[in-house]
C-alpha cells in the first residue's frame, strides 16, 4: 500500500517536469524576440536589451531552463514586468476567490449531478431519463460565458436577486458573499453538471443490473437503501475520476467566469498578463493550475483505495 | 436505352433516398445533429452574399433592438447584428473543422508511432500526460499572446492542447490491435510494416477516429470563442462570435441582443456536432463508448 503511494507519487515528478519544459519552451521556441515582444510596439532599443537582460535571454536555453526550474523549486516564481512585484506575491494574493469559486462549483456540481444521474438510472428509459439526457447534452454544448450572460439577463437585470458582477470575500461579509458567488457558480456548474450526470447514469446503469442489486431487492432491502448503499457505491469510481478530469475543464471556465462576472482571482491576473504580455505571471499561472490539476488527480487515484475494497495495491 | 438508364438511375437514388430515411429513423441524434449542421454551413457559406457587409458602420443606426428590419439589431457601431453572426459561424464552422482535421491527422500518425515503436512509447507518452496537465484554454491563451492574433494560430493554438486526446485513443486501440490474431497473421507471414499499418491497423482506428473528430470540432468552436471572448483569439476586427460577445459586454445592460444572438448560434452549432458525436458513437460501435473515457 504504501509502496503504491510513493510509486503513484513519483509518477507525478516527470508529468510536472513536461509542464514546466511546455511552459518553459513557450516563451522561447514561439516566433520573434520575446524580449521584443514584451517591450512592446513602442520600445527603444535599450528598453529590449533591459528586459533581455532582466529575464536572463542572453544565456544559452539548457542555462536558461535549468536556472528557471530551481528557482521554482525555490518557490520563486520570478518577477512580474510591469509591476515589478514577485509572481508568487500576486498569485496568494488573488488566490481565494479562485479556490472558492472552485470550491462551491465542485460542491454544487456533485450534489446536483450525483443525485440526478442516479435518478434517471433508476429510472431509466422514462421522461425522467431523458429529460437528463437532453440536459446533459445541452449543458455541455453551451459555452460557459453564453450560460452566464443569460443569468445575469434575468436574476440580476431582470429579477435584481444577484449582484451582476464583483466579489465580497467570504471574511468580510458570508451573506454577500453567498450572493456573490451564486450566479458563478451555477454557470461554470453548468458544464460539470453534464458531465458528472452523464457518467453517474452510465456508472449506476451498470452497476443497477448486477446479481446483487436483485438479491439486495428480492431479500427486502427498501429501495433508498438498495440505491445508496449498494449500487452508488459500487458505482462511485468512474463518478470520482470524472470529477478529476472534469477539473481541466472547470479549469478553463473559471478563467471565462472571473472575467465575466469581474472576480479578482487567478484567471483574471492571467488574463490581464496575457493582454499585456507580463510572461513571467503566465508561466507561474500555468504552473500552479496545472500543479493543481495533477495533486487532484493524485488523490482521486489514491481514493479508489477507500472506495472500492477489491482495488489494493 | 437512355430511358432505361435514367429509370434506373432514379430508382437507384430512390433506393439511397430511402436507406437515409431508414438510417435517420433509426439513429434520430444523427438525423438532427446533421441537419442542424448542414443548415449551418448553408447559412454560413451562402447568405454573407446576400446581405449587408458585417463591416459596415453606421453610426446613425447605433444600438437599435431588433426589429422586422434589423432581425437581430444593431451594435454601438450600428453594425448589422445579423450580418455579423452569419460571418462569425464561418469562421467558428472553419476553426472547428481545421481543428478537428489537423488534429486527428497528427494524432493518428504520433499514437501509431506511440503503438508501434516500444523506445518512442515512453517518451511520447510522458509528453502527452504533460501536456493533458496544462489546462487547454491556459495553454492556448498564452500560445495566442506569443504568436500574435490571426486565424492560423488560433487553429495552431486549439490543436496543440487536443492533441493528446487523439493520441491516447489511437494509441489504445493499436495496442489492442497488436494483440489480434489477425494482425498477428499478417506480421508472421513477412506483411511489411507499413502494409501491415495500412490494410490492417489504419481502417480499424477510424471508426472511433471520426466520433473523436467531432468532439474535437465541438470543443475547438468553443475554446475559439472563449479565447476571442478573453481578447487572446481572432483579430479583434474579425467578426467571430467570441469577438462580437466581448464587444458587447460594456452595453449588455442597455442592448442584450448583441450577447445574446451569437451566443444562441454558437451554443446551437456545438450541440448540432455534439448530438452529431453522439449519434454518431452510438451507431458506429457500441464498444467505443468505453474508450472514448
Amino acid at each position: 500500500m504504501y509502496v503504491y503511494l510513493i510509486k503513484r507519487a513519483i509518477a507525478v515528478l516527470p508529468v510536472m517536469l513536461v509542464v514546466a519544459v511546455v511552459v518553459f519552451l513557450l516563451m522561447h521556441l514561439t516566433p520573434g524576440d520575446p524580449a521584443a515582444i514584451i517591450a512592446g510596439d513602442y520600445a527603444r532599443p535599450e528598453d529590449i536589451a533591459r528586459i533581455r537582460k532582466q529575464l536572463g535571454l542572453d544565456q544559452p536555453l539548457h542555462i536558461q531552463f535549468f536556472k528557471w526550474l530551481f528557482a521554482i523549486l525555490r518557490g520563486d516564481l520570478g518577477v512580474s514586468i510591469f509591476s515589478n512585484l514577485p509572481v508568487s506575491h500576486l498569485i496568494a494574493q488573488r488566490i481565494e476567490p479562485t479556490i472558492m469559486l472552485s470550491l462551491s462549483t465542485i460542491l454544487f456540481s456533485v450534489l446536483v449531478a450525483v443525485p440526478m444521474g442516479v435518478w434517471a438510472a433508476w429510472r431509466v428509459g422514462t421522461s425522467v431519463d431523458r429529460l437528463v439526457m437532453i440536459f446533459a447534452v445541452i449543458g455541455f454544448s453551451a459555452p460557459v460565458f453564453v450560460i452566464a450572460y443569460a443569468l445575469v439577463y434575468v436574476f440580476s437585470l431582470q429579477l435584481g436577486w444577484f449582484p451582476v458582477q464583483g466579489y465580497t470575500p467570504i471574511g468580510e461579509d458570508v451573506f454577500g458573499f453567498l450572493r456573490s458567488i451564486a450566479l458563478p457558480t451555477f454557470a461554470l456548474g453548468m458544464v460539470y453538471i453534464a458531465l458528472i450526470a452523464r457518467i453517474s447514469r452510465a456508472s449506476m446503469l451498470e452497476v443497477l443490473s448486477e446479481d446483487y442489486i436483485r438479491t439486495a431487492r428480492a431479500k427486502g432491502t427498501s429501495e433508498g437503501s438498495v440505491l445508496m448503499r449498494h449500487a452508488l457505491k459500487n458505482a462511485s469510481v468512474p463518478i470520482v475520476t470524472i470529477i478529476g478530469i472534469g477539473i481541466a475543464l472547470l479549469i478553463g471556465g473559471v478563467v471565462v467566469t472571473e472575467s465575466v462576472f469581474n472576480i479578482p482571482g487567478l484567471g483574471r491576473l492571467i488574463v490581464d498578463a496575457v493582454l499585456s504580455r507580463d510572461y513571467p505571471i503566465i508561466q507561474g499561472v500555468i504552473l500552479v493550475f496545472s500543479a493543481a490539476f495533477v495533486a487532484v488527480n493524485l488523490l482521486i487515484d489514491l481514493s479508489y483505495t477507500f472506495l472500492d475494497p477489491q482495488i489494493r495495491y | 436505352m437512355t430511358a432505361i438508364t435514367e429509370n434506373q438511375e432514379e430508382t437507384q437514388v430512390e433506393g439511397r433516398w430511402l436507406q437515409l430515411k431508414k438510417y435517420s429513423r433509426r439513429n434520430p441524434t444523427v438525423a438532427i445533429g446533421l441537419g442542424l449542421l448542414v443548415i449551418m454551413v448553408l447559412v454560413s457559406f451562402i447568405i454573407p452574399f446576400f446581405i449587408a457587409d458585417p463591416l459596415r458602420m453606421n453610426p446613425i443606426m447605433r444600438l437599435r433592438p431588433p426589429s422586422d428590419e434589423i432581425w437581430f439589431g444593431t451594435d454601438m457601431f450600428g453594425r448589422d447584428i445579423f450580418a455579423r453572426v452569419i460571418a462569425g459561424g464561418k469562421i467558428s464552422l472553419v476553426v472547428g473543422v481545421m481543428v478537428a482535421l489537423v488534429s486527428t491527422v497528427l494524432g493518428l500518425f504520433i499514437g501509431i508511432v506511440a503503438g508501434y515503436v516500444r523506445v518512442l512509447d515512453a517518451i511520447l507518452m510522458r509528453i502527452m500526460d504533460g501536456l493533458m496537465a496544462i489546462p487547454g484554454v491556459l495553454l492556448a491563451i498564452a500560445l495566442i499572446s506569443l504568436a500574435g492574433a490571426s486565424i492560423t494560430n488560433v487553429i495552431i493554438a486549439i490543436t496543440i492542447p487536443e492533441l493528446p486526446r487523439v493520441v491516447r485513443l489511437v494509441r489504445s486501440v493499436v495496442l489492442s490491435l497488436r494483440e489480434q490474431v489477425f494482425v498477428q497473421a499478417a506480421i508472421s507471414i513477412g506483411m511489411p510494416v507499413w502494409r501491415v499499418l495500412f490494410v490492417h491497423v489504419l481502417p480499424n482506428t477510424l471508426a472511433p477516429l471520426i466520433v473523436q473528430a467531432s468532439y474535437i470540432c465541438a470543443s475547438a468552436m468553443i475554446l475559439e470563442a472563449i479565447l476571442s471572448f478573453l481578447g487572446a483569439g481572432t483579430p479583434p476586427e474579425v467578426p467571430s462570435w467570441g469577438n462580437i460577445i466581448a464587444e458587447g459586454r460594456t452595453y449588455f445592460q442597455i442592448s442584450p441582443w448583441i450577447i445574446f444572438f451569437p451566443g444562441l448560434f454558437l451554443a446551437i452549432t456545438v450541440l448540432a456536432v455534439n448530438l452529431l458525436g453522439d449519434g454518431l458513437r452510438d451507431s458506429l460501435d457500441p464498444k467505443i463508448a468505453q474508450r472514448m473515457r
